[in-house]
């Protein structure tokens, strides 16, 4: 009888402990924004962090959109050439990339290279007690260690999307055009056709803004909230990855959903 | 300060990059740069049935494109379809062009072909196609085979 109880006692534990983390990770997206002012007008601090977050994550999203490319020109010509229309490979590759390949997994490497450092430098600087030592110095560590990240996040990962998807598509070139011979013509004007700008393009933009905001906003909210010891900052990371990895794949749906459910 | 600057100036190569990735996807992947800037002027033509003609199609006239559907209504008074193209101003049409509704092979997208007439008399913006022809319907013309076919094999019979 006490172990049902138990069971019971501990999953209404966790359920209130999560809507209470929900709550205070609301609150604290109001307060970072609310406080977001001083590190819009010294944008020299925003600078540092979009370098950290940004610049350093240029190479693997750089060579992933390249190889993700790669493997779309050799998958999708296998396909189309079943039914013989391998001339429309550039469309294939172009909008696969630019609507979901592009914002979902620069999201996803962005979230695991960039997200996991912010959340582990922030909950380092907790357990260190810096963001204390801020406190006591009249700083206040929301505006200066908090936004700063939080907006070089949001300006990154849109930038860091483009550039995936182009490298993509250029990857996509090299293995259909330069190796597999697609004719190069119908490769570009086929792909220039189907390819809207504001359908496709512009949709897939307002999703890597949204990720950009997802994963920045788990990122340093798990980094403030974490347990001060080593064993607390590295399940805060832990848990950054797999929380904005996962509401990537959701938010994802949903806008998809909203976005393309055919004219 | 040396430090400074060298990362000021990665973060301008990296915001530099993005950009022109995302210039590099509006004008080399997508449309940008073919049609929306363009001066257009729209027409107005009723069809009978528009089969799977959807927004944003391309209107076709010998075989290059001149412009887009614009958007399409239903008409609850002559319970027709109205398609509305903006056709690039760079493009003139006689009066009495008649559109047909086309379907790029087999499986293809559908997209509206334009035939010019021989008004001497030009197409401007509002006016309204008066020769229209419907899009194919696959099932109408297996059935009307087929009733062709009982009809031919019962004279045949007799």
């Amino acid at each position: 009888m006490t172990a049902v109880t138990d069971v019971l006692e501990n999953m209404g534990r966790r359920a209130i402990g999560w809507v209470h983390r929900l709550g205070f990770a609301c609150r604290f997206l109001l307060l970072t924004l609310r406080n977001s002012g001083m590190c819009l007008r010294r944008f020299s601090l925003v600078a540092r962090e979009i370098y950290a977050a940004g610049v350093l994550s240029l190479v693997i999203i750089l060579v992933s959109g390249l190889f993700v490319g790669m493997v779309l020109g050799l998958q999708g010509y296998d396909t189309l050439e079943r039914y013989g229309s391998s001339s429309a490979l550039g469309v294939l590759v172009a909008l696969s990339l630019v609507r979901e390949l592009g914002p979902v997994v620069a999201g996803l490497l962005f979230a695991s290279r960039a997200g996991s450092a912010i959340t582990a430098e922030i909950g380092l600087m907790k357990a260190t007690e810096q963001l204390a030592a801020m406190e006591m110095m009249a700083v206040d560590p929301i505006a200066r260690v908090i936004a700063p990240r939080f907006w070089a996040g949001v300006i990154s990962m849109p930038l860091l999307a483009a550039m995936f998807s182009g490298m993509g598509v250029f990857g996509g070139y090299l293995v259909g055009v330069r190796l597999i011979g697609v004719d190069e013509g119908s490769f570009w004007s086929q792909m220039q056709a189907a390819v809207d700008f504001q359908e496709d393009i512009l949709n897939g933009v307002i999703k890597s803004v949204v990720f950009g905001i997802a994963v920045t906003w788990i990122a340093v909210f798990e980094g403030y909230d974490a347990p001060p010891t080593a064993e607390g900052v590295s399940g805060a990371t832990t848990r950054t990855v797999v929380t904005s990895s996962l509401s990537i794949l959701a938010l994802d749906f949903m806008l998809t959903a909203f976005m393309f459910r055919g004219a | 300060m040396m430090k400074r600057k060298g990362l000021d100036l990665w973060v301008g190569v990296f915001v530099a990059m993005g950009l022109g990735a995302l210039l590099f996807l509006a004008l080399k992947v997508g449309n940008l740069a073919s049609f929306s800037a363009a001066q257009t002027y729209q027409v107005k033509a009723n069809f009978d049935n528009i089969g799977g003609l959807k927004k944003r199609a391309p209107v076709k006239s010998a075989g290059v494109v001149v412009g887009r559907v614009e958007h399409i209504d239903f008409d609850t008074e002559t319970y027709e379809a109205t398609v509305a193209l903006s056709i690039d101003s760079r493009y003139e049409f006689p009066k009495d062009s008649s559109a047909k509704i086309l379907t790029a092979g087999l499986l293809g997208e559908q997209y509206i072909g334009l035939a010019a007439g021989g008004d001497p008399a030009k197409l401007k913006d509002g006016d309204k196609l008066k020769l229209t022809q419907s899009a194919v319907v696959l099932e109408n013309l297996i059935s009307q085979f087929l009733f062709s076919k009982a009809a031919d094999g019962n004279s045949g019979g007799k």
